[in-house]
């Protein structure tokens, strides 16, 4: 029996009912019991002041990489989970871009065990689109749905037919699932390091094009208007992929997308110096692409953030450029740098930032949690926007370092974090 | 002394012009020692360097060499190619291994931009990028620069233009900027598809055609077409690039002023340049090849602490 938690005086924002007051929030029985002023303590309570904190629904990360099974020296799902409520994330949702792929009910099933072991943040397993991950056969989505997976993608690398696809949105549709993908087209970004621009022609690397992400945001959004199925657009990075899902939506396609704090804050310039930390797929692109996603984030025409996690050993990334793999860490760092950079920068509200960090990505993959309203599960996130820290990598609860932030100065941090009802973090 | 190189020389980019003509005018009392009988100047006794080869080489491997053993340096040739180790892995762990035997000096070839930049930081010895991926070659540009100079007696308002793979080449970017830093005028030429997408912004003209290159240039820097180009759907053939991109004898005899032809080497002859070209009076590439020696043994002279005054009385030691 866990004894109920009141949260006394906070900044109480829920964005799913457009709440944002000072107010206290009690949780009992794993449960949000009530959100409102002067809420007694039951018998038993443990009460908290949280004057000058801000009670908001646990974060939804609908886009990590956990690396276990097969890569468990990079992360697992109890180290990715810890980091997850370090950052003040209480659910994430699993790439099945692992060794073995989880394209199948009994590898979702291993991830949903593991998380349960792991009893910390709640894990919700991304199942492949084809079998092996290898672009050819479609998956069994019913089952992976059956074990748990809320979604399917083939991230880490584009689903590059076309056909299939078009296969994988109508099935899709069966499940209610969303279809998610990474938009690359593999012809044109073959070779590529890094965002193709006068940076990579300075530095001599090999760039990516913004077409190359652009073309298949464009056929995935043709899909999803012929299938009606629901696409979900992995990391956008370009303004001309923003302008493709804005017209898309006029149309009513189903389409929604994501954004990673990284690619509305850091442009190609990071790379200057051979900086593997900036190596990431997509790539890191140029100012007028961060100022169209920042807008676009804002108006609501990209969805939601979501991190990218993607954990990689501290040696793999000691290399030269080319020679480095993609990918930065992200959960202990997104709602900070978010914070700072867009709240403090003056973009986003923190109602508005709170909302596409947790409303908006639980909204559209369909899970629980976004919310503070009575009787639902006690995800709660409570943040302090005062606290000053700067980022260290050692200090990571993430197996892995691999952060371009490291060294920066940020403002606000999770303080406790709450999942089910039970506190994960600290 | 105001100018000195630092620790490294991984490219021209990041070098002042007044740091780009220490290392030329260093080079010029070197150029006389390799005229002598004996050859050879006790600058670097008792230093260690090891060239360090990840990708084949003969030219610049070989003209490292003799400017180390011109100035008595004690040098160890490493030719790491086809390792089947990660080319990442490699670096790190040869870097800590040369660290770990106290030399003094490492000339670094890595098929990888920026390699030269990475071991340099992570190693206390000095570090000379003998060409990294498609970054920099800066020993090549400044050889082209000297090379220039000794020609017009001058590089500020020339008109040079690169001719060829911009995109993939570190002796362009290299050129680029040691030409732009000394005030040349610098153009590019080639199929759209080997030059770098936005290179106009960083100030370089771009001739479609050969023809108005050629019209247009003091100095002509033909690069190497590689043939995995063609292979790779850059261009349909190499036929053809001659065709349309090759320099000609009968191309330079309508210039409008004498043109100086440079090519860093090694040639295809029919392919990107006209054996009667580089034959020819236009042609500087073999002063370019001697002054190579010349400007390696500035620069070493110049990383190992040596100063400028006395590089004249380095020479004269050994005499």
């Amino acid at each position: 029996m866990i004894r109920p938690l009141l949260l006394k005086g906070g900044r109480v924002i829920d964005p799913s009912r457009g709440l944002d007051q000072v107010a206290d929030l009690l949780v009992q029985d794993g449960k949000i019991a009530a959100v409102g002023a002067g809420i007694g303590a039951p018998e038993g309570a443990e009460v908290r002041s949280v004057t000058g904190m801000v009670v908001a629904p646990g974060l939804v990360d609908v886009h990590v990489h956990l690396r276990e099974p097969g890569n468990e020296d990079e992360e697992t799902v109890a180290s990715g989970t810890r980091a997850a409520v370090a950052g003040g994330f209480t659910a994430v949702c699993a790439m099945p871009n692992t060794d073995p792929v989880t394209d199948n009910q009994a590898a979702v099933g291993f991830i949903v065990r593991q998380s349960v072991r792991a009893a910390s943040a709640r894990v919700y397993p991304i199942g492949a689109v084809s079998v092996g991950q290898k672009g050819e056969r479609l998956a069994e989505f019913g089952e992976m749905v059956g074990a748990g997976a809320v979604a399917v993608s083939d991230d880490g690398r584009p689903v590059a037919s076309g056909h299939l696809m078009r296969t994988a949105l109508e099935y899709a549709r069966t499940f209610g699932i969303p279809v998610a993908d990474h938009c690359e087209d593999p012809s044109l970004s073959a070779g590529g390091v890094m965002h193709e621009g006068l940076v990579a022609a300075r530095l001599g690397l090999k760039g990516m094009p913004a077409a190359a992400e652009e073309i298949m945001v464009a056929r995935d959004c043709l899909l999803a208007e012929l299938t009606g199925g629901h696409v979900h657009l992995c990391h956008m990075s370009t303004r001309g992929s923003v302008e493709l899902i804005r017209r898309a939506k006029e149309r009513g396609v189903p389409v929604t997308a994501e954004v990673t704090p990284h690619h509305l804050t850091l442009t190609d310039h990071a790379c200057e110096g051979y900086d593997t930390q900036a190596k990431m797929n997509p790539p890191l692109r140029e100012a007028a692409d961060v100022a169209a996603l920042r807008a676009a984030l804002k108006e609501g025409v990209l969805d939601c953030i979501a991190s990218d996690h993607a954990p990689h050993a501290y040696d793999e990334k000691e290399a030269a450029f080319d020679d480095a793999p993609f990918g930065i860490v992200g959960l202990e760092t997104a709602f900070a740098v978010a914070y700072t950079e867009l709240v403090q920068g003056g973009i986003l509200t923190l109602p508005a930032l709170l909302a596409r960090m947790s409303t908006e990505p639980a909204r559209i993959f369909h899970l629980p949690g976004g919310t503070l309203a009575p009787g639902a599960p006690a995800d709660v996130a409570v943040l302090d926007p005062a606290a000053q820290w700067t980022v260290d990598p050692t200090a990571f609860r993430s197996k892995s370092r691999n952060s371009p932030f490291a060294g920066r100065a940020l403002a606000g941090r999770a303080v406790l974090t709450i999942v089910a009802g039970k506190t994960a973090h600290p | 002394m105001s100018v000195s190189l630092g620790k490294d020389l991984t490219g021209l980019e990041h070098l002042s012009p007044d740091q780009i003509r220490l290392i030329l005018d260093t080079a010029e009392p070197f150029k006389e020692v390799s005229e002598r009988p004996i050859k050879k100047v006790p600058a670097l006794r008792g230093k260690t360097i090891v060239n360090l080869f990840f990708e084949a080489s003969t030219r610049t491997r070989i003209s490292f060499e003799f400017a180390e053993k011109r100035l008595s340096a004690d040098t160890v040739n490493v030719a790491a190619t086809g390792s089947s180790v990660s080319k990442g892995e490699t670096l790190v762990d040869t870097a800590r291994n040369l660290e770990a035997m106290r030399i003094d000096m490492v000339v670094i070839r890595h098929p990888s931009s920026g390699a030269a930049d990475f071991l340099g930081q992570r190693i206390r010895s000095n570090v000379i990028n003998a060409g990294d991926g498609k970054h920099e070659h800066p020993t090549q540009g400044l050889l082209d620069l000297l090379t220039i100079r000794d020609k017009h007696g001058k590089i500020a308002g020339l008109n040079v233009c690169l001719v060829g793979d911009i995109l993939h080449s570190r002796v362009a970017r290299s050129n680029l900027w040691g030409l732009t830093k000394l005030g040349a005028q610098v153009a590019v030429c080639g199929p759209r598809t080997l030059l770098p997408r936005g290179i106009e912004e960083l100030g370089v003209t771009v001739f479609g055609r050969i023809e108005e290159a050629i019209e247009w240039a003091d100095v002509l820097n033909v690069l190497r077409l590689q043939l995995e180009r063609m292979e790779a759907g850059f261009i349909p053939s190499l036929r053809e690039y001659y065709r349309v991109f090759g320099v000609t004898g009968e191309r330079l005899e309508r210039a409008p002023r004498s043109i100086t032809v440079m090519h860093p080497g090694p040639m295809n002859r029919g392919v990107e340049i006209d054996s009667r070209v580089a034959d020819g009076p236009h042609s500087v590439i073999l002063d370019q090849v001697t002054n190579g020696v010349a400007v390696r043994m500035a620069v070493l002279y110049l990383l190992a602490g040596g100063r400028p005054e006395l590089a004249d009385a380095a020479k004269r030691g050994s005499e």
